[in-house]
């Protein structure tokens, strides 16, 4: 279970019907509703990128909050002070967060597990007072924050809404594909070799830090192109938008969703967009009830107990378990 | 005959629906729907008192039967103080629960995320909870209104006293290091003039993480200043007047009114190191044992026991709370049209509007061009045991 599934005719047509489902989604429901989506698509794909830094590489953060700060921020600063197209500055920020990360593995290679969780603690910590610092008040708009207009619709039949959920679609399966070839290649199997063993992996002759560097990189892209999707759709960025709660959760959906596997990311989006809303909802509808974060707090700790795999690695075992069964 | 009345079912229906969708969203004959957001959760969470003497309030009001026969679905969601969670509930409200407008969601980095949504949406945005300049801009964004007396108009208030009361100032400013700390700091250089840079001798930040600003006050202390103007919150305008007053340090200490609560400033900075302190206020400190008999203090103290007897009377934010539930309350009562553009008519037509918890001579005033509902505020100076009101009301109005 800890390597991504293989291709098989089940996981083929699953992903069609997904992408099938994906597509018609925004004719179904409302603006918000896209919109809530879109965002959960935003959070999936920095998911995706923790999926492959702690469960394929082993290596741990709590600091994506910071990368995903890195992509919102570059996106927001290339069309804001420089007039670039949202996508081009999706592109651009993708570039600076992989930088950034790459720049970040570097130090973190002398870190391994609770360390290494540390230093990106920091990292998390640090990121809105540097968004507030001085010095960068200029690009940032400091305390005050910039304002990114929503990218017009790509076709003038949809709404802006709808268009921008379907960018979002078409990034998200984007990445799980490439995902999905990038641990099936000789690099993927380097990077899960360190992290079953990285004495081993050494001996091997894999070239540890670069793989590690580079993971990092990787995982930090994908959490930048996330927070440019997230500002596009909030259409607004600031300081307190990326304070270490944002990190936490990162890592509850990546872990909810399943956090050793490519589609779990999903989930894990849906979870942390939807699940706090029904929480306040429900605790809404009946007064006498805990407060929503507590509400949220419960299910979180059933969701760990039921399907301790994450969503996607329960199913996973789910599926094999009954074609054992049936073969007897 | 069946046709006939096929007809006229058709033709009812089409009636129905006409005169259904010439109404206002989110007002019916029955209910005025408004929506809310507010830190219930997160880093700001104390401000959540706010949010639910609201609710409580409009509560209490349908309980009375409503406004002119109308009761009021107030609808409060969590943001955390999160920008783009407001941005998300504050959609969730518009376009799916269908408010008619929003009152009252708190914060500077908050409101600005949804600032030009609902000025695109057309939504009222009524007296928003935060102190910063920007929500009384009619022309650009004629569907946003503020409330409070601004923080960089109270600023140049507190420069203007400096000026006329210090011979040669020496000036030293310690401010948090956010939106709000800046804004008093500008308009406070503001109201120095020109010769700011040479009357202000040292000048510090805080972060509003940082344990103590003990180190913060020394430095301030050794640069000789003369004056100080204290641009912090609450624990920490506590910190700074003990740490002062144990360093002997005796300058005209200039408190910012965020931070002027008897029971949560100056009961914990030691009441004898606070005398003198000076301030700006605009609402009756309820821990401030002067305004115990007045008419106002006894409505909402009277209110306080019936709907919320088990919160902690001596938080000024539960008298903020109430004096803006009223406003609106009152505004809702005398306002007929309650369409969109009727609403927003009726918020910037507020004339000399008195409110219980405000301090006498303050008034409510907006008009069309005029976006600022409370713009008036009254210095006063620490006896070691209540504020003394001093001088006139100081109208800000610009």
């Amino acid at each position: 279970m800890d390597r991504p599934n293989p291709i098989t005719p089940g996981l083929l047509i699953g992903f069609a019907i997904a992408v099938a489902f994906g597509i018609a989604l925004p004719h179904l429901v409302s603006d918000f509703i896209t919109y809530q989506f879109t965002l959960a698509m935003a959070w999936a794909i920095a998911m995706l990128g923790l999926n492959v830094l702690t469960g394929y590489n082993g290596q741990f953060s709590i600091g994506h909050s910071a990368f995903f700060a890195a992509g919102a921020y570059s996106a927001a600063i290339f069309i804001d002070h420089f007039g670039w197209g949202p996508y081009e500055a999706i592109v651009a920020a993708a570039l600076i967060s992989f930088v950034f990360g790459f720049l970040f593995g570097l130090p973190a290679l002398r870190l391994e597990g609770l360390y290494l969780a540390l230093a990106t603690f920091a990292l998390a910590v640090a990121t809105p007072q540097l968004l507030k610092f001085d010095a960068f008040e200029h690009w940032t708009g400091g305390v005050q924050g910039i304002y990114v207009p929503k990218p017009d619709p790509i076709v003038s039949s949809i709404s802006a809404d709808q268009s921008l959920y379907y960018v979002a679609l078409f990034i998200i399966l984007s990445l799980m594909v490439i995902t999905w070839c990038l641990l099936h290649s000789r690099s993927g199997r380097a990077m899960m070799a360190i992290r079953d063993n990285p004495i081993a992996a050494k001996t091997m002759g894999i070239n540890t830090p670069l793989v590690k560097t580079t993971t990092f990189g990787i995982s930090a892209m994908y959490a930048g192109i996330g927070g440019a999707l997230f500002t596009y759709a909030s259409e607004f960025v600031s300081p307190d938008a990326f304070n270490f709660f944002v990190a936490v959760y990162i890592l509850v959906g990546s872990v909810v969703g399943g956090i050793v596997s490519i589609p779990g990311a999903i989930f894990g989006g849906l979870f942390i967009v939807f699940m706090p809303n029904f929480a306040q909802d429900i605790r809404l509808a009946y007064e006498w009830l805990p407060p929503p974060w507590a509400i949220f707090g419960v299910f979180l700790i059933l969701i760990i107990y039921f399907v301790p795999f994450g969503v996607w690695g329960s199913l996973e075992r789910l599926i094999v378990w009954t074609k054992r069964k049936v073969s007897g | 005959m069946r046709i006939s009345t096929f007809v006229t079912s058709v033709a009812a229906t089409l009636l129905l629906t006409a005169s259904a969708s010439a109404q206002t969203v989110g007002v019916t004959d029955t209910s005025i729907k408004i929506g809310n957001t507010n830190p219930y959760s997160g880093p700001a969470s104390v401000y959540s008192s706010i949010g639910k003497t609201i609710v409580a309030y409009f509560k209490a009001v349908n309980a009375d039967g409503g406004i002119n026969g109308r009761t009021i679905d107030l609808i409060s969601l969590d943001d955390s103080y999160s920008p783009p969670r407001t941005v998300e509930q504050v959609r969730k409200l518009v376009e799916q629960e269908k408010v008619a407008f929003l009152f009252q969601t708190l914060g500077t980095p908050t409101n600005s995320a949804i600032h030009r949504y609902v000025n695109a949406k057309k939504v009222p945005h009524i007296f928003v909870a935060t102190g910063a300049s920007k929500w009384g801009q009619p022309e650009k964004y004629p569907w946003t209104i503020g409330y409070q007396p601004t923080y960089d108009v109270e600023g140049g208030i507190y420069a203007n006293y400096a000026l006329a009361n210090v011979k040669n100032p020496k000036i030293a400013i310690l401010f948090q290091n956010d939106d709000y700390g800046k804004d008093y700091r500008d308009g406070f250089l503001q109201g120095l003039g020109d010769r700011a840079d040479e009357l202000v001798v040292k000048m510090l930040p805080y972060e509003v993480t940082d344990p103590t600003i003990d180190s913060q006050i020394l430095e301030l202390a050794a640069s000789g200043a003369n004056v100080f103007f204290n641009i912090t919150i609450p624990k920490f305008a506590a910190q700074a007047i003990k740490k002062s007053c144990e360093i002997n340090w005796k300058p005209l200490h200039l408190l910012n009114n965020v931070s002027s609560s008897v029971k949560s400033t100056l009961v914990p900075a030691g009441l004898e190191c606070s005398k003198g302190l000076i301030t700006a206020q605009f609402m009756k400190d309820p821990t401030d044992p002067q305004w115990a008999d007045s008419a106002g203090f006894k409505e909402w103290s009277a209110w306080m026991e019936k709907n919320m007897p088990n919160a902690d009377r001596g938080d000024i934010l539960y008298a903020y709370a109430y004096n803006v539930s009223k406003l609106l309350h009152m505004m809702l009562n005398g306002c007929d049209d309650l369409s969109r553009p009727g609403i927003m008519a009726c918020a910037t037509n507020l004339k000399d509007v008195e409110l219980p918890m405000l301090i006498p001579g303050i008034k409510v005033n907006t008009s069309p061009t005029d976006f600022y509902p409370i713009e008036a505020e009254q210095l006063s100076e620490f006896d070691g045991e209540k504020w003394v009101l001093f001088g006139d009301v100081i109208d800000l109005s610009r």
